[in-house]
């Protein structure tokens, strides 16, 4: 297996699109992702398009971007994996490259969620799960899917709603700064609690919005990595792995009972395992992360999915705000799901091109010297999660190639 | 074929085109002039049982014979054992809340229906269930109090499906 980096990336306005056509959008990121490659798109040898569709028109989007991205007449190919799509599609192109197949790889994660009204997409997104037992008889939504372990977390640990709108607030205060983001403005704790229930606890200001958008990161083999860029950014772990379709079966081994995703620790450990980390005290080793907080309950869950604390500890690095930058592990800086947008396809590719910048430290010229995560360590995690721990993806960044025999 | 929305129909008589201002943004948006319905269909001959008992009341789960596991939602098949001999067994009905929530804004095909509570219940055979909870206050929901699964016929649908509600 050969190692593999990043050495170009690329993301669109994430927002309301209505001004353009998904391979419109698709091409905004991917243009950026071949500049700062400095590459054209006659040079891509794959192209790996993650897209969870449904709610946008074309059916075959991975041939609708190829064809608008100018990298016909070459390989591609569209991968689902819920709201972790592209974080799969990165695995996908990342095993593509390691495996010798090419040396390099256009992965893009692309959604035009507003092709259909508001009402189409809440009644698609409540389907991912298992549509037959439970769905059809009891309509569940995807926030439903996340206030079910809001509240199971507040029955075990203490949570407060209060809690939760500190999320919220941590990340609409990084995505004002992100020019990038769908939301633009800094909002307080008492914003989100006097909003309405959308699923009891989860208020619509614990949610995250219908985004478009769309991320791209071109992968490349060891050898041409280096021509191409003095700063790659090494894929030094993927974690992967898949929950019940029903939530009633949930956790069967980790005794969570909804106040955790075990899909999620165990990606988090294949990952970290592979790039040599320890999974308790993870933060130690990380820099700066980017979880997947499609709600406020979710980026919560996901510190202690990580490692970053034990159960119920998460609360308390809330509390002291360990997770703005500074804190013990600065998470979501760009302004996370819940404010910069949750493009469903085009959410993973959009973690790792801020990580990227991150640890480029270039971010800084995005998003202000103060989302700028001070790199020591070189390394930086990126958690996505598909559905309600459907599926689960972790991705290890780093500015050291990967430690030999590990790849 | 479904009807366009009146202001589409409206441009098509005037302009000839499809394309009218998005209300917030003001950009031009071509409306599809083609809609897709779907409805889906399910075969239900592996657990037929299930919904046989469904009739009469009963809510069952499944046991392979071979190795004991227990599944809800029932099935036929075994995965551990790569064996197709599962007992059918009734469940007895009681429950322990683990989690619930209130759904308030609900999908376009719940949108008839007042907001509902859904609970994750584990039985006393050990299984989980997914199902509303049906219950008079919901500030009287304390964790893990004690519920009961029955079959009930939804309103105004009319089908049959199960439900907890409180001991
Ligand atoms: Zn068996």
């Amino acid at each position: 297996m050969r190692d593999v980096a990043i050495v170009g990336v690329g993301h669109s306005k994430f927002g309301n699109r209505f001004d353009l056509r998904i391979d419109e959008l698709a091409w905004e990121a991917a243009s950026e992702a071949l500049k700062d490659a400095s590459l054209s798109a006659k040079d891509m040898e794959f192209v790996v398009v993650g897209c969870s569709g449904g709610w946008s028109a074309e059916s075959l989007p991975a041939v609708i971007c190829s064809e608008y991205c100018g990298t016909l007449p070459k390989g591609s190919m569209r991968v689902e994996a819920a709201c972790a799509t592209s974080s799969a599609a990165v695995a996908v192109a990342y095993n593509l490259v390691a495996s010798g197949y090419v040396d390099l790889v256009l992965t893009l994660g692309v959604e035009k969620m507003h092709e259909s009204p508001n009402p189409v997409q809440i009644e698609f997104i409540g389907r991912a799960g298992n549509y037959f037992w439970e769905f059809e008889n009891f309509g569940m939504t995807f926030p439903g899917y996340y206030a079910l372990h809001a509240t199971s977390y507040m029955w075990k640990h203490g949570l407060k709603e209060e809690d939760l709108a500190e999320i919220a607030v941590k990340n609409h205060h990084y995505a004002s700064k992100n020019p990038k983001a769908q939301f633009t403005k800094e909002i307080s704790v008492e914003t989100v609690m006097q909003s309405r229930y959308v699923a009891w606890p989860l208020k619509l200001f614990d949610c995250c919005p219908l985004t478009d958008g769309s991320a791209a990161l071109i992968l490349a083999a060891e050898d041409v990595a280096k021509k191409i860029t003095d700063t790659p950014v090494w894929i030094n772990g993927i974690g992967a792995a898949t929950g019940t379709g029903n939530l009633s079966r949930r956790d069967m081994h980790l005794k969570l009972e909804y106040s955790g995703l075990e899909s999620a620790v165990y990606a988090a450990k294949q990952a970290y395992k592979q790039a040599g980390i320890t999974y308790n005290n993870a933060a130690k080793h990380l820099d700066v992360a980017s979880v997947h907080d499609c709600f406020t309950i979710a980026e919560l869950m996901a510190y202690e999915d990580l490692g970053f604390c034990g159960r119920g500890e998460g609360l308390k690095l809330v509390r002291e705000k360990q997770t703005y930058n500074g804190g013990l592990i600065p998470v979501n800086l760009d302004g996370g799901l819940k404010a910069k947008g949750h493009p469903i396809g085009a959410t993973g590719t959009s973690m790792i091109y801020s990580l990227t910048k991150q640890l480029r430290q270039e971010y800084g010229k995005i998003g202000g010297k103060e989302a700028q995560a001070t790199i020591r360590k070189g390394r930086a995690v990126a958690h996505n999660i598909g559905g309600t721990g459907h599926y689960a993806y972790v991705t290890v960044l780093s500015l050291e190639k990967p430690q030999s025999g590990s790849g | 074929m479904p009807e366009l929305p009146e202001n589409v129909k409206q441009n098509i008589r005037e302009e000839g085109l499809p394309i009218v201002l998005e209300p917030k943004t003001r950009l031009p948006l071509y409306i599809s002039v083609r809609e897709l319905s779907l409805r889906y269909q399910f075969g239900t001959t592996k657990i037929q049982k299930f919904f046989e008992g469904l009739k009469e009341g009963r809510i069952y789960m499944t046991q392979c014979k071979k190795c004991g596991q227990k599944f809800f939602p029932p099935q036929g098949d075994c995965p551990i054992c790569i064996e197709s001999d599962v007992r059918w067994i009734p469940l007895n009905g009681e429950g322990e809340l683990l989690t619930c929530t209130m759904i308030l804004v609900k999908p376009p095909t719940y949108a008839h229906h007042d907001n509902y509570i859904v609970g994750i219940a584990k039985m006393k055979e050990g299984v989980r269930v997914l199902a509303w909870l049906k219950i008079d206050d919901p500030k009287k929901i304390k964790p893990k109090m004690k519920v009961r699964l029955e079959t009930v016929k939804r309103e105004p649908e009319q089908f049959i499906t199960y439900e907890f509600t409180p001991i």
